[in-house]
Order: structure tokens, then C-alpha cells, then sequence
């Protein structure tokens, strides 16, 4: 206890705290790594468009096939999203209950086993279901095929005729879909554990069986997860490059015929096929289809990011 | 019935209701169809179908299992809402889905693993580590320099991108406020979802604009697969920086311990196990990439331990390019394409074990 009079000098505290050096150095370390971030994210977005540039302003004879670039990137455009749209159909409904089985239908022993398998698969590069998918199932899928055209031929997707070797976009879609199986799964099997389990606990003790209670409790607590794994997925089957080139030999055609022996590529299947053989302006539009890939991507991973972070204000469940 | 074991609702009815309903009880259970009855059902509708498949001379296993499948569904569904209710049988079905939905998805699954397996097996032997492809026009030769090459470039990445990864996370976490933390998570975000094969494009738009368009090195290589990683690096750093529990940093600071010090000495220490995880996982995500390397790596067949000049193979170009582009005779190069392959599985495997083995050796001690 001392008296006021007695500390005249410690009366007017500094209200800055003291800085050490060693805080100084880290802190600006620290903020410089995310600087640095943001530099090279700039820098990707500069140097793509700077390169890019000469395809856009190039007249059209220069170009690759000697069309207009709309042309050109069109067709890889939609070659990317249609087997990126085959992929998502049959992977996230598959997901989905292979997520719930894990979840809620497997014993408990298993199910963390086969959490973390699916994890590992999820890590398996894209290259091995590459080769898988143009080993293996292209030449399986041959019979399935030849059947969707004898019988539902009738519908434009399998008008066919079937491709003798099998490499299809209906291949490439079901390589795709294997790929962002494991992905998709992750994701919505880490929602459905964090489903409360006192809300499953009251569905069930009401008497509800047990998909009754996945209704009602799981599946609309986990729906924006679910949405969000499929878009993290549709995001990846969009990029992705080995399959497709491997499997695909595409032309710049549009068609919705699904196995028949002549098909879109996608973007960037078309860059790793034609890139190393390319020079001049050739470069720069193939870098320019890169920029609308990019542009794509970042849509879908945006609107993925969206319906997460609405998700996370919406969940008082818990 | 003692009036204190009573409900509401029983006060309020009279004795006689009562005594009606001990006349008429409700049952508590509903019929059940016995343990058995599901497994019944599922050998009686595979045995049918096998049967009459057989019997029109169309047997496959495939059919059948198909065939099997979707008749022990309905059947199901018939008995069960006959014996249980609706309900009940919606359940049954549903579970029959659920499981048949995963073992479908098995199938691919272990497909690709076996298929690997098999056709890798072939050449996975001593040569395929200590050869290059320099010289090798049919049998023989190996993947030595694609392997080096993938060492290498992945490990400059690993150098290029943990420092950085770590540190941003850091910074979002213990110093990140206001804008610019709110400009760095959303384009870490933005980051995430970059395809590869644009982040190879990246690299080489980049370098090119110094040393002409014919550039092709392991660093553009590693360049790029660090563009991927950074942003699975902060990712998984941050979640694993945002579970240390506050009241560990204000007793470091209660102590007078500085910020800086507080967060080497006891933030990063407590979630040393789930970052050292985090960075294994991202590098096994980054080594099996083609894309990027296809276009800024290039290809060769002879061993190039430097990366910066000259091209880099790696495995996966390696892989893809010997498949792809095969000489004459056309085996020894699917072979040694597979033989890749595996060698990718088990050193993805090989980390992902680590990223386990590592988060519980390392896990602080929690009492």
C-alpha cells in the first residue's frame, strides 16, 4: 500500500506495450509470408493474362485450327463440363451412402478403418486412375455400353455408334467420378459425425427407425456439407488433367453423344496433349484456355465456399 | 396400476376405460421378421436368379449379383410391409442401398489397387531403382532419374512452401486482424482450388518472360507444385493453431512470456503433431502431380540432379509418358509405366502412414 505521492513517475503509464525485438522480427516475418501470398497470387493472375494476351489480339488465321479463339476454347469448354458433369452425377449420390454406411451402418470397429482408407484413396494420384481407367475400364465398359445403345439408343446420350477401344466420355466421366468419390466421402463423412447426437438420440428415442432419423436428423444437417464436398469435388474433376489426356483422343467437336469414338477434350487435357509441342502463338492460347479454366474453378470453389460459410452462421444446432 | 406410477392422461380417464383396456392390450411390440430373415432372403433371391439365369443359358456372376441384388430389395420390402409395417420396410430397403451403394463403390476402388499391383509387379525390381532410361530402347532400364527427379523437385517445394505455409497460418491465426487477414484466407481459399495444370502454366509464363519460351527445370517444377501446396499447408496449420486452447497463451503472457516466444515455445509445440501431419498429407498430395511438370519439368531420359538447368522427369511423367508414348516393343514401357504407378501408391501410402505414425508420437501429453 503506497501513498499516491509516492509514484509520480509510474502515474501516466505508457499505453503501448513494449515491443521486443525478437516480436518485431517475428510478427513482420509472419505478416511477410502472407504478403508474399498475395504477391504470387497476383503474380499468377498477371502472368497468365499477360501471356494470354497475344491469343486474344492475334487474328484468327494465326490461331490453331485456323478459327476464331471462341472456336477453339469452346468445345474444351464443354468437354470440361460435361464429364465433369457425368463425374459429379454418379459420384455424389454414391458418396453420400458411402459416407452414411461408414457413419452409421458400419460396425464401429470397421468404420474408422475404412475412414481412413478412404482418406488414402482420396491421396492416390490422378495418373493411376489414368492408366486404370484406360486399361482396365475402358475395355470392360465395352458390353455396358455396347447395351445402352441397343437399348437406349434412343436417347442422344447413347445414340453411339460404341467405340471400338472403349475411350469414351462416358469412360472418362465413371474414371472421374472414382477419382472424386474418396473426396466427396471425406468431406460429407466429416459432417455426418459432427451431426449432435442428441438430435439422433430424440429421433430415435421417439421411436423413428433408423433411415428416419438420418432423414430427418443427419441428411439436413449435413446437406450444405454435402453440397460443399460435391463442389470441392466438381472442382477437382474440372482440373483435371492425366485422366482425361490419357483416356481421350478429342476433337473439337460438340456433341452430347456419350460413346461414341469422337469426343470434346477437355481444357486441360488439351493443354498437357498439345503444350509440348507448341510454339508461337499457339503458347499463348493454350495459356489463355488455362485462364478460362481458371476462371471456371474459382466459380464453382467460390460458390463452394459460400454455401460453407453460410453454413457455419446457420449451424446453432449444436 | 398405482396411482403413483400413473400419467396424466391415465388420472384423468375413468376406471372402467382402464379396465377396457386391459382387455384389449395393445401390444408393445410390433411383429419383427426373425434375425435370420434378411440373410434369407438374400441367398434365396441370389439362388433364383442364378437359377433361372442359368436355365435361359445367360450365367454371369456380374447378372446375377445385379439381378440378386435389386429382387432381395423388393422382396424384402413385400415381407417386411407385410410382417412390419411401411416403415419398417423403408428402413430395410434403405439399408439395403446403402450397403449395396458401398460396395459398389469398392469395386473401382480395389480394382485400381489390384490392377496396379499386378501389371507394377512385373518390373519392381532392383534395376528399375538404379537404372535411368539413357541409352534403353526395349527391355530393361528403370526409373532412377524420374525417381531422383521427383525427390528433388518435391523437396524444394516442401523447403519453398512449409516456411511459408507455417508462417501464415501463424499470421491468421495469432497476429491476423482487420483486412489484410480477410484478403489472405480468401485468396488462401482461392489458392485451394487453382487446377494444376494452371499453376504449370503459372510457372512457365513466369520464367519464360526471362529466359525465352523453350525453358524447361526441376525449379519451375518445384515452383509450381509449391502454388498447390501453400494454401493445404495454411489450411491444415490453421485449424490445428485455432484448437490450442486460449488459456495456454494467456498463462504464457501472464508470465510475462513475449508473443513471439509464447508462440514458439508453447503454440507451436502443442500442435507440432497435427502441422508435422498436415505438411506430410500436403506432400503426398504434390508428389503424384503431372500437369505442372509435364510443362515446366519437361522430360529426358538420362539423370539430372540439377535443378536448376536442364529438364527434370519425374514419376508421374515418367508414368504417363511411357504409356502414352510407347517405343518398339510396346510392353517394356507400359511395364515400366505401371511399375511407376506403384511406386506412387506406396510412397503415397508410406506418408500417409508417417502423417499417422507422426500425430500420435508427438501429441502433447494431455495429462
Amino acid at each position: 500500500m503506497s501513498a499516491p505521492t509516492t509514484t509520480p513517475a509510474t502515474a501516466t503509464p505508457s499505453t503501448k506495450p513494449v515491443r521486443q525485438l525478437g516480436d518485431r522480427i517475428f510478427a513482420g516475418s509472419a505478416t511477410g509470408a502472407g504478403v508474399l501470398i498475395l504477391i504470387v497470387l497476383a503474380g499468377v493472375a498477371v502472368f497468365l493474362i499477360a501471356q494470354a494476351i497475344p491469343a486474344f489480339t492475334a487474328s484468327p488465321a494465326e490461331l490453331p485450327g485456323g478459327k476464331s479463339l471462341t472456336a477453339y476454347i469452346g468445345p474444351l469448354v464443354f468437354g470440361t463440363l460435361l464429364s465433369a458433369l457425368i463425374a459429379l452425377v454418379i459420384a455424389t449420390p454414391l458418396a453420400v451412402c458411402v459416407a452414411l454406411f461408414i457413419t452409421h451402418y458400419a460396425p464401429r470397429r470397421l468404420a474408422q478403418g475404412l475412414g481412413y482408407v478412404v482418406d488414402l484413396l482420396a491421396a492416390v494420384p490422378s495418373i493411376v486412375y489414368g492408366l486404370w481407367g484406360v486399361a482396365v475400364l475402358a475395355p470392360a465398359s465395352l458390353p455396358f455400353m455396347t447395351w445402352l445403345q441397343d437399348y437406349l439408343g434412343w436417347i442422344p446420350l447413347f445414340a453411339g455408334p460404341v467405340s471400338a477401344t472403349g475411350r469414351t466420355m462416358l469412360v472418362v466421366g465413371v474414371t472421374l467420378a472414382v477419382m472424386i468419390l474418396p473426396i466427396i466421402t471425406a468431406v460429407s463423412r466429416e459432417v455426418f459425425l459432427q451431426t449432435p447426437k442428441l438430435h439422433e438420440e430424440a429421433a430415435l428415442a421417439l421411436g423413428a427407425t433408423r433411415w428416419e432419423m438420418i432423414r430427418m436428423a443427419v441428411l439436413p444437417f449435413g446437406r450444405s456439407g454435402i453440397i460443399s464436398g460435391a463442389m470441392l469435388g466438381l472442382g477437382r474433376a474440372l482440373g483435371e488433367t492425366m485422366a482425361v489426356a490419357i483416356i481421350l483422343s478429342g476433337s473439337g467437336i460438340i456433341t452430347f453423344n456419350l460413346i461414341s469414338s469422337s469426343n470434346p477434350s477437355s481444357i486441360a487435357a488439351n493443354i498437357a496433349l498439345q503444350f509440348p509441342d507448341s510454339t508461337g502463338v499457339a503458347v499463348n492460347t493454350l495459356i489463355a484456355s488455362g485462364l478460362v479454366l481458371f476462371v471456371i474453378t474459382l466459380l464453382v470453389n467460390s460458390i463452394a465456399r459460400w454455401i460453407i460459410n453460410r453454413r457455419r452462421e446457420f449451424s446453432g444446432a449444436n | 396400476m398405482t396411482s403413483d406410477t400413473r400419467t396424466d392422461t391415465d388420472r384423468s380417464r375413468t376406471d372402467g376405460e382402464l379396465a377396457e383396456q386391459a382387455v384389449v392390450p395393445m401390444p408393445l411390440v410390433r411383429a419383427e421378421l426373425p434375425r435370420w430373415a434378411p440373410w434369407g432372403i438374400l441367398v434365396a433371391s441370389l439362388v433364383v436368379v442364378g437359377g433361372i439365369l442359368a436355365a435361359t443359358g445367360n450365367f454371369g456372376i456380374g447378372l446375377t449379383l445385379v439381378l440378386g441384388a435389386l429382387l432381395y430389395a423388393v422382396v424384402t420390402y413385400v415381407v417386411s410391409r407385410s410382417v412390419e409395417g411401411g416403415r419398417k420396410a423403408t428402413d430395410r430397403v434403405v439399408t439395403i442401398v446403402v450397403n449395396v451403394a458401398f460396395l459398389i463403390a469398392l469395386i473401382p476402388l480395389i480394382s485400381v489397387i489390384v490392377t496396379v499391383l499386378q501389371n507394377g509387379i512385373a518390373r519392381f525390381d532392383g534395376a528399375f531403382f538404379t537404372n535411368s532410361m539413357r541409352g534403353v530402347v526395349g527391355e530393361g532400364g528403370g526409373g532412377y532419374h524420374a525417381i531422383m527427379g521427383t525427390l528433388i523437385i518435391t523437396a524444394l517445394a516442401a523447403a519453398m512452401s512449409i516456411p511459408v505455409g507455417i508462417l501464415t497460418a501463424v499470421y491468421l491465426v495469432e497476429y491476423g486482424k482487420g483486412r489484410l487477414a480477410r484478403a489472405i484466407t480468401f485468396f488462401v481459399d482461392v489458392m485451394t482450388g487453382i487446377p494444376s495444370i494452371v499453376a504449370g502454366l503459372f510457372a512457365f509464363a513466369f520464367f519464360a518472360l526471362f529466359a525465352g519460351p523453350g525453358i524447361r527445370f526441376g525449379f519451375g517444377g518445384a515452383v509450381a507444385l509449391s502454388i498447390l501446396m501453400i494454401p493445404v499447408v495454411v489450411r491444415s496449420t490453421e485449424e490445428m493453431l485455432k484448437i490450442v486452447p486460449n488459456e495456454l497463451r494467456e498463462a504464457a503472457y501472464a508470465l510475462g512470456t513475449p508473443k513471439w516466444r509464447t508462440i514458439l515455445k508453447v503454440v507451436i509445440p502443442t500442435s507440432i503433431a497435427g502441422i508435422a501431419s498436415g505438411v506430410t498429407l500436403a506432400v503426398a498430395r504434390v508428389i503424384g502431380e503431372t500437369a505442372p511438370l509435364l510443362i515446366i519439368a519437361g522430360l529426358t531420359t538420362g539423370v539430372n540432379l540439377n535443378p536448376f538447368s536442364g529438364r527434370m522427369t519425374t514419376l508421374p511423367v515418367f508414368a504417363y509418358n511411357s504409356y502414352a508414348a510407347p517405343g518398339v516393343p510396346r510392353e517394356p514401357f507400359i511395364d515400366r509405366a505401371w511399375t511407376s504407378a506403384l511406386v506412387l501408391i506406396i510412397i503415397v501410402l508410406i506418408l500417409n502412414l508417417l502423417a499417422r505414425l507422426v500425430a500420435t508420437l508427438f501429441a502433447p501429453k494431455t495429462r
